[in-house]
């Protein structure tokens, strides 16, 4: 009897799921392929060849590897830090890391223009180091404020990856390669890195995904279409632009977007198996 | 002294973890660092280490203060509590790594590695990973580990705590010849005063982040100094008032006394040996007998106390509520300075242990 009213329970949760999932997240992707291919290839392979969509992808992946690299890292200097050491404020850094995940990416945004804009505390100070160098790096409505924000939003998907596997690793094993006279680099390297490999693959894969599609936080500090825009923001101004051809457009490059998405997913899964696969050794 | 701490006191936050510790171990010693759970005892023994660092006080090591070096240059070789492998290497990278560290000649690390594989007897298992050894041999890995690089001393966290009572002991004869055989000073923490008794040439005694006393078993059992080392060690009992046994008259009402079950011996009335000490003898009447395997524990009721004796399977056979005469040789007695044996006076100028 018993068992009977929970297969019931199993097949009524199985469909809800799949209707739901068929709703909201198969069927548009779907649409959005269907759409950009509704015109024909030409059209298509001329979405994707537009200037603004070469720049939009450029700065898109330039913004992804940048903020990929220096969240890598710092990500990993944060997590072993609040994981190994003790020290005053150690409870306020854990909460810090987290604000990117609880602060709207437009304010975030906002606040780079408020910091670096023309009329932000840090300006002189750029234009300062911009004097000594020759340089004109500029910090908003530029590539490098698209990097930071970027940086910004997807900053946490690391450490909070890692945290829990080092948390939970404890610090023994750090302190007995300590007591053998082992650097804190070696101890690194040796030690505690192939504890928290499949941990960072994974947090980078999501820190990867996270960047492509970031919208709020990069549309706050680029304005300039064709220069400075991200291939979601690209889409957004050919979708608004309104002409059924600027909305074939639109879907053309989302499709792109929905394709890199695609690989990453499956970079994700392979890496959950492969994680999965080691842990059960 | 070969290993000193003087004076070293510590706190986590407002809890007193160590109090003003000093103590000394002599070269080539077995020293055990023996206390109730939460004592203190890991925390001393971490900053030996230098995993800890003490609030004030020195830590000395063959003559040098060693205060401001760090772990990694104390050469101290260390097991941790569950042992600590690395999870991600073999039994043979556990072990070598100390010496790839120093960056050791490699046929110099492979003949040193399968030297200590042999000595700790896991030949064979070299390839193995931490997860699929028993608890023994992760003991065993974690001491080969600890002593590859040579270390002058060896810190040993409760390293059989984490085993089966089954293996335990002959795991503690194992390392107890094994270090003997390295010929290494080395100083092990214990909540279990067996282990400290069968293993240490020294036990140093800890309550509450305070040193109660150091000394060799022998003395620790016999010369207890404080109520706590007279009550840790050995079994007893605590007595609040001794004034109405027979050659105790002269101790003070509310006194506390420690009685142990071998200052106590009962005894039938028609027992030929004490027939001479009759006049000391109090009547005691059976509680509880519990069979401890090679003796009976007997707790018999004597003047309104219960006191506990040991009696040999070879002796005429006892029943619960059987009344028997009680002699009580001796008790121990504590004011500030200490633990003062004091003897029956009913019995003086006989040897009660050599009849
Ligand atoms: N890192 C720490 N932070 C705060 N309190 C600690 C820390 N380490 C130990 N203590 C406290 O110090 C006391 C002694 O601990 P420990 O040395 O581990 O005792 P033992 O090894 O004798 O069981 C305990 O009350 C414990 O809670
Ligand atoms: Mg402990």
């Amino acid at each position: 009897m018993k068992k009977k009213s929970e297969n019931v329970v199993k097949w009524i949760l199985i469909g809800i799921s799949v209707v739901f999932f068929l709703l909201m997240l198969v069927w548009p992707l779907f649409e959005v392929i269907f759409r950009a291919v509704a015109d024909g290839w030409e059209t298509y392979s001329a979405a994707l060849t537009a200037d603004n969509t070469v720049s939009a992808l450029q700065v898109t992946l330039i913004a992804t590897v940048i903020a990929l690299v220096v969240n890598t890292f710092f990500g990993v200097v944060a997590a072993w830090l609040v994981t190994k050491f003790d020290f005053r404020g150690k409870n306020v850094l854990s909460t810090l890391i987290d604000i990117p995940f609880s602060i709207s990416p437009v304010i975030a945004g906002l606040a780079y223009i408020m910091t670096f804009g023309r009329s932000g505390w840090a300006t002189p100070l750029i234009d300062k180091i911009n004097e000594l160098l020759g340089t004109d790096i500029s910090l908003v409505f530029s590539v490098p404020g698209v990097v930071l924000a970027t940086i910004f939003v997807t900053f946490p998907f690391i450490s909070r990856e890692i945290i829990p596997i080092l948390h939970a690793q404890g610090k023994d094993e750090e302190e007995a390669a300590s007591m053998m006279g082992a650097s804190g680099f070696t101890i690194f390297r040796k030690i505690t890195f192939p504890h928290i490999k499949w941990g960072l693959l994974y947090g980078m894969i999501l820190c990867t995904a996270r960047a492509f599609g970031e919208f709020g936080a990069v549309y706050a500090v680029s304005k300039a279409r064709g220069k400075t825009f991200t291939l979601p923001l690209e889409i957004d101004a050919l979708y608004m632009a309104g002409s059924s051809d600027s909305i074939t457009q639109a879907f053309a490059v989302s499709s792109l977007l929905v394709g890199m998405a695609v690989i990453v997913l499956v970079f994700k899964n392979i890496v959950e198996y492969k994680a999965k696969k080691k842990e059960e050794e | 002294m070969y290993v000193e701490l003087k004076n070293i006191t510590k706190k986590f936050g407002d809890y007193e973890a160590a109090k003003n510790i000093s103590f000394g171990i002599e070269q080539g010693r077995m020293a055990a660092l023996l206390g109730p759970s939460g004592s203190g005892k890991t925390t001393i023994l971490r900053m030996l280490a230098g995993l800890e660092t003490q609030d004030s006080g020195d830590v000395i090591i063959e003559g040098k203060v060693v205060n401001d070096i760090p772990a990694s240059e104390r050469g101290i070789g260390f097991v941790f509590q569950n042992y600590a492998l690395f999870r991600y290497m073999t039994v043979y990278d556990n072990i070598a790594f100390g010496l790839k560290v120093q960056k050791e000649d490699k046929n110099k690390i492979r003949e040193r590695v399968m030297e200590l594989i042999s000595l700790v007897g896991l030949d064979g298992l070299e390839k193995r990973y931490p997860n699929q050894l028993s608890g023994g041999q992760r003991q065993r890995v974690a001491f080969a580990r600890a002593i590859a690089p040579n270390p002058q001393l060896l810190l040993l966290d409760e390293p059989f705590a984490a085993i089966d009572a089954k293996v335990r002991k002959e795991l503690r004869t194992w390392l107890k010849e094994t270090i003997q055989k390295v010929g290494i000073t080395s100083i092990f923490v214990t909540h279990d005063q067996d282990e400290a008794v069968e293993v240490a040439d020294d036990i140093i005694i800890i309550n509450q982040g305070n040193l109660e006393q150091i000394g060799s078993p022998v003395e620790i059992y016999k010369r207890p100094k404080t109520p706590f080392v007279a009550q840790f060690i050995g079994t007893s009992i605590v007595l609040d008032d001794l004034s109405g046994f027979k050659g105790f008259e002269e101790m003070e009402p509310g006194q506390k006394v420690i009685v142990r079950p071998e200052f106590v011996e009962a005894f039938k009335a028609d027992n030929e040996k004490f027939k001479g000490l009759m006049h000391a003898v109090e009547e005691g009447v059976i509680e509880k007998i519990e069979f401890r395997g090679s003796y009976l524990e007997l707790t018999l009721k004597v003047n309104g106390v219960s006191l506990t004796t040991n009696r040999s399977l070879e002796r005429r056979s006892v029943a619960v509520g059987e009344k028997m005469c009680v002699l009580l040789y001796r008790v121990y007695a504590f004011d500030q300075s200490g633990a003062e044996t004091h003897k029956n006076k009913l019995l003086k100028g006989i040897d009660v242990e050599k009849l």
